[in-house]
This record gives C-alpha cells, sequence and structure tokens, in this order.
C-alpha cells in the first residue's frame, strides 16, 4: 500500500512554475527524500502536501485521504517539522507542546507521557519551562522536531529537518527519525539539500531542479548512474604501458595519463583496487600515493543537473526565482 | 464541523498570551484611559446640545470610551495572526487537524475575551474616577453588547489580515479604518451634532449602534432604541462572522 500517491501536481506563482507536473508514489514505511537545491520546489511540494497551499494543478492521495476532498482528514494523518520556525515564542517550550498536542485531541494522561518523553529525545527537558523567546536556535530546532513526533503522525515530513544544527545533534536526530520509521512505520518524507543527509536515511530519492523530478531511485541505484569509482595514481614517472594495459582489463572503464598522474573509473570498488596495484607491481611501475574517490550523490547531482548543488544556489536565476517565490509566499 | 477542544485550546493560548503581557494590557488601556481622563474631567462643565441637562457630560462620555476601547483592541485582532502568520506559527496552527472554520472561532473566543476584559478594567477605571453604575441587572446586557462590538470589529481585522499579509500595510489600512470609524460612532458627543452630510456616514459605523446601546443600559440615555441596535449589531456580527471566515479560509496560509 502507498502512503502518498501523487498525481501531476503543479503550483503557479503568477507566471512562475514552482512545482512542474510532479508526480510520484511513497511506500507505506518508507524513507523518501526530495533532494535539490534551494529553490528547487521542494518545500513547495511539501506545503502542498500539507495542505497549506493550494495546487494549481494535480491532485494526491495521503494515508488514504484525498487531498482536494478531504484536507483536515489529510492533516490529522500527518504531521510536519518546518523548515523555518513556526513556534510562539511567547510560549514556554512545554506549553507549545501541550498546545500542539490538544489540538490534535491528545487526552490529558497521554499528554503527561508523550510530551516528557520527546523532550528527552531532543534533550530539552531542563529548558521546558522557558520562553522560547530565550531559546537558541538549534533549541528552537530541537523543540520544534520535538513537536512533530508527539502525535505519532502516519506520515511524517520534514522540511530540511537538521538546517543550521551541529553534527552530533543531527546525527541524534537522524537515529530517532530512522528509529521512528521502524518501530512505528511511519512514513517519512524528508526535503535535504546535504547528500549525506539523503543518503544515509533515504530508501528512496527524488532529485529535484526547476520544480522538476529529474531523478528517481535508491541512493545505490542514483550513484550507479555514474560510471564507477575513480582512482587517482601518484607514479614515479609518466607510464603509457601501465596505461595501456588496465584499459584492456574487463573492471576498468576508463583511464586517463595526465603527465604522471593516472586517474582510472572502476566497475568494483575496493577489489580491483587491488588488482591495478599487481598489474602495477608486474610492469615495475613505482606508485607514489594512491586516492580512492567513491562515488557521492553530489557527483550524482553534478552528473543530471551539470553543474554542483553550491553552484546553482549562487545561480543568477534561482536567485531571482526564490525571490518571486518569496514574495508569493507573503 | 465545529471542534470545540480547537476553539478552547487557541482561547487558551490567547489567554496565558494576554496575562503574561502585562505591558499589553497597560499599552491598550492607557490611550482610552487618557481620554477619558483629559475629556472628561476638562469638558465637565461644557453643556452639549442634544444631551439632557440631567446627565453629565463625564457619565455621557464613558459608555463611548468603552466602544473605543472595543473597538481599538478588537479591530487589533487581526494583527495577531499577522504576527502569527510572520513568525510562522499560523502554519503549525492550520496543518493540526482542526478545520479553518474551528481556527477563526477560535481566535474570535480569544480576542472578544481579551476586547472585553479591557472593556471592563476601563468600565472600574471610570467608576473609581465616580461614574455612576447602572443597576445589576444591566450589567449582563452590557457585557453582552460589548461582546457584540467586539465580534463585529475583530471579524473586519480577521478579514483585512486574510487580505494585507504584512504588518505595515494592515498597521495603515487600520488606521484609515479605526480613527473615522471612533471619530463617527459618537463616542465624544452626540452624532444629532453632525452635519448631516457626514451624519449619514456615521449611520454606517457600527460602532454609532454600538456605543448608543452602551448608552441605553448603562446610563440609561439613548438616541436610538436600545432593542433595534441590539438587532443591528446580531446582524452585523452574523455576517462578519461568515465574512471572516470565508476570507480565512479562502487565504492561503503561506
Amino acid at each position: 500500500m502507498s502512503a502518498i500517491i501523487i498525481n501531476g501536481i503543479t503550483k503557479k506563482f503568477g507566471d512562475f512554475t514552482a512545482v512542474d507536473n510532479v508526480s510520484f508514489s511513497v511506500e507505506k514505511g518508507e524513507l523518501f527524500g526530495l533532494l535539490g537545491p534551494n529553490g528547487a520546489g521542494k518545500t513547495t511540494i511539501i506545503n502542498m502536501l500539507t495542505t497549506l497551499l493550494i495546487p494549481t494543478a494535480g491532485n494526491a492521495e495521503i494515508a488514504g485521504h484525498n487531498l482536494k476532498c478531504d484536507p483536515d482528514l489529510v492533516r490529522g494523518s500527518i504531521g510536519i517539522i518546518f523548515q523555518d520556525p513556526s513556534l510562539d515564542s511567547a510560549l514556554t517550550g512545554r506549553e507549545n507542546l501541550e498546545f500542539h498536542a490538544m489540538m490534535y485531541d491528545i487526552g490529558k494522561e497521554e499528554r503527561k507521557k508523550r510530551i516528557p518523553d520527546v523532550l528527552g529525545i531532543v534533550g530539552l527537558s531542563s529548558k521546558a519551562d522557558i520562553l522560547v523567546e530565550n531559546y537558541s536556535g538549534g533549541m528552537k530546532r530541537r523543540l520544534e522536531i520535538a513537536r512533530g513526533l508527539i502525535h505519532y503522525p502516519k506520515v511524517l515530513f520534514l522540511d530540511e529537518p537538521t538546517l543550521g544544527l551541529d553534527a552530533q545533534t543531527r546525527r541524534t536526530i537522524w537515529n530517532y527519525i530512522k528509529t521512528l520509521n521502524r518501530d512505528y512505520g511511519t512514513s517519512v518524507v524528508l526535503t535535504t539539500h546535504y547528500m549525506e543527509e539523503a543518503d544515509y536515511l533515504c530508501d528512496r530519492i527524488a532529485v529535484i531542479d526547476n520544480g522538476r523530478i529529474i531523478a528517481l531511485d535508491t541512493p545505490s541505484g542514483l550513484k550507479s548512474l555514474l560510471k564507477g569509482e575513480k582512482v587517482s595514481l601518484e607514479l614515479k614517472e609518466k607510464n603509457c604501458e601501465l596505461r595501456d594495459k588496465l584499459l584492456r582489463q574487463p573492471f576498468v572503464r576508463e583511464a586517463v595519463l595526465e603527465g604522471n598522474i593516472l586517474s582510472v573509473t572502476i566497475a568494483d570498488g575496493e577489489r580491483s583496487v587491488a588488482e591495478i596495484f599487481k598489474i602495477a607491481c608486474s610492469l615495475d611501475a613505482d606508485i607514489l600515493a594512491v586516492n580512492i574517490h567513491k562515488p557521492s550523490l553530489e557527483d550524482v547531482f553534478i552528473h543530471l543537473t551539470g553543474s554542483t548543488i553550491r553552484d546553482k544556489e549562487g545561480d543568477k536565476n534561482s536567485a531571482r526565482h526564490e525571490r518571486i517565490r518569496r514574495r508569493m509566499m507573503r | 464541523m465545529i471542534q470545540t477542544k480547537a476553539i478552547y485550546v487557541l482561547w487558551l493560548r490567547e489567554m496565558i498570551k494576554y496575562f503574561r503581557a502585562k505591558s499589553r494590557i497597560v499599552g491598550a488601556i492607557a490611550m482610552p484611559a487618557f481620554m477619558l481622563i483629559f475629556m472628561g474631567f476638562g469638558f465637565r462643565r461644557v453643556e452639549f446640545a442634544g444631551l439632557p441637562e440631567s446627565i453629565g457630560y463625564f457619565q455621557y462620555l464613558v459608555p463611548g470610551i468603552i466602544g473605543m476601547t472595543l473597538l481599538f483592541t478588537a479591530a487589533y485582532a487581526g494583527m495577531s495572526v499577522i504576527m502569527d502568520r510572520q513568525f510562522g506559527f499560523l502554519k503549525e496552527v492550520l496543518v493540526t487537524p482542526a478545520n479553518r472554520v474551528s481556527i477563526v472561532l477560535g481566535m474570535i473566543a480569544g480576542s472578544a475575551t481579551t476586547s472585553i476584559l479591557q472593556a471592563v478594567i476601563m468600565m472600574t477605571i471610570a467608576v473609581f474616577m465616580g461614574f455612576r453604575l447602572p443597576s445589576l441587572p444591566y450589567i449582563p446586557a452590557a457585557l453582552f453588547i460589548m461582546f457584540l462590538i467586539s465580534m463585529i470589529f475583530i471579524n473586519i481585522g480577521l478579514v483585512i489580515s486574510s487580505i494585507l499579509k504584512d504588518l505595515h500595510g494592515f498597521n495603515t489600512i487600520i488606521n484609515f479604518i479605526v480613527f473615522p470609524l471612533f471619530l463617527l460612532s459618537g463616542a465624544l458627543f452626540p452624532v444629532s451634532n453632525l452635519p448631516v452630510a457626514i451624519r449619514v456616514l456615521s449611520y454606517g459605523d457600527p460602532l454609532t449602534y454600538g456605543v448608543d446601546a452602551l448608552r441605553g443600559v448603562l446610563i440609561g440615555y439613548s438616541e436610538m432604541s436600545v432593542v433595534i441596535d441590539v438587532i443591528i449589531l446580531l446582524v452585523l456580527s452574523v455576517i462578519t462572522v461568515f465574512a471572516s471566515g470565508y476570507f480565512f479560509k479562502k487565504g492561503e496560509a503561506v
């Protein structure tokens, strides 16, 4: 059964198309990632799926409820952790959680149990009764994550969940998301522009650029779009013989010699490296240094879009789109 | 359709914030209190045309100032919605299972309570300054009229906040609306003293009927029949509730 089925969803702000005819489905219990640069349309997709924005065209079904016909039922089965802060800073941390739990009609006894639970998970138990306006950025973020978990949603949306968090907290939250997904069968949709986050967490990833899905696969599936791993060998001296011999090997896809640097693209990771060394030995070629570069999602992204995710952010066009989007959001 | 739990939670939040922000209470009371002190005492001995001699200007002014307090606090209810939108909290409210109608009603309930609390504080201040309260049965009637007045202006504020989503725009527009409404309402002087051309506008101002009805029950003097005033207020509050519900539902959250 699918937790989410999206059918040709589109959102236009004026004549700017933020999301362009996007369709995909998320299985029950799946950890699904939307990966793309800022302004690619990830948040707009999430906002539509959580009923905050009305799609210009297309429809979706979430936890069995139709997005357009039963938005109230959709909201009852989802949880969301927003990218931007969404806390009431004039209330304490605990009051924010109480408010949320009561809005979801969670009984008093249950609240007494769950609120200390989630506060413990994000490590805010001792700060629960301080006004949120006195929280640091990271504490606010953690409180929002705690809040999104209180009502045990069937589908949990996380919009850039670990943006601006330190490495340690990020790790804790990743593990919590995994646990939640495993133990409660919560389907998770998260957006991110951190490659390692998508790689570590997600079962499947949709790569989004300019409002369209340009690839959708498992992390390893996406990586296999690339030809393989890159091994750079620094040789004592230029050695054409080695290059030619390597090119004849079945596991070698590419071998380029530039000066005394030999770059080899190989299919089957670590094992082939040993082979290369054997061949080098047999030819008496001295290897001074080795560098193995495992294909990352970043490489996949470059491969798919022709630019790195950071380039994208600084891109003039996307900055303009971002401005338009912001204006429309107001 | 209507979820009382959600309405209660939103109301509760407003109450917690109201009692926590003492400066807000003082700030919102200051302006009408100054009006009451300076105009009430300053014009104490002035005789107005259209004002019976048995009622002093101070007695006459108090219901007007209560109306002013309600108008000012209620119209700014829209501001807290805009603040919630800017600080992102509105999104949090809007993704909960509560339906839009209950959310609007919760906001109205919270703002109406704070407005009426402010008006009661104002009335208490007036009593200390020598305002003579009517006999006890009139007090609940006065509270009911206060409720209707605050409803109308809360809803007008909410409609404007659904259309104008930024704080500056809201402030500008609301000042353009609130002050004329206040001056036209006869809160400070009898409407019958205004030239006909302006008086017509006065009868289009909901606060005119509100202040008149408050005078009717609080000091036993009104220009029109209190019953007619209340009927007009009731009809207007029902219409504006539907309007704010409609606009809130229509406006997107982010």
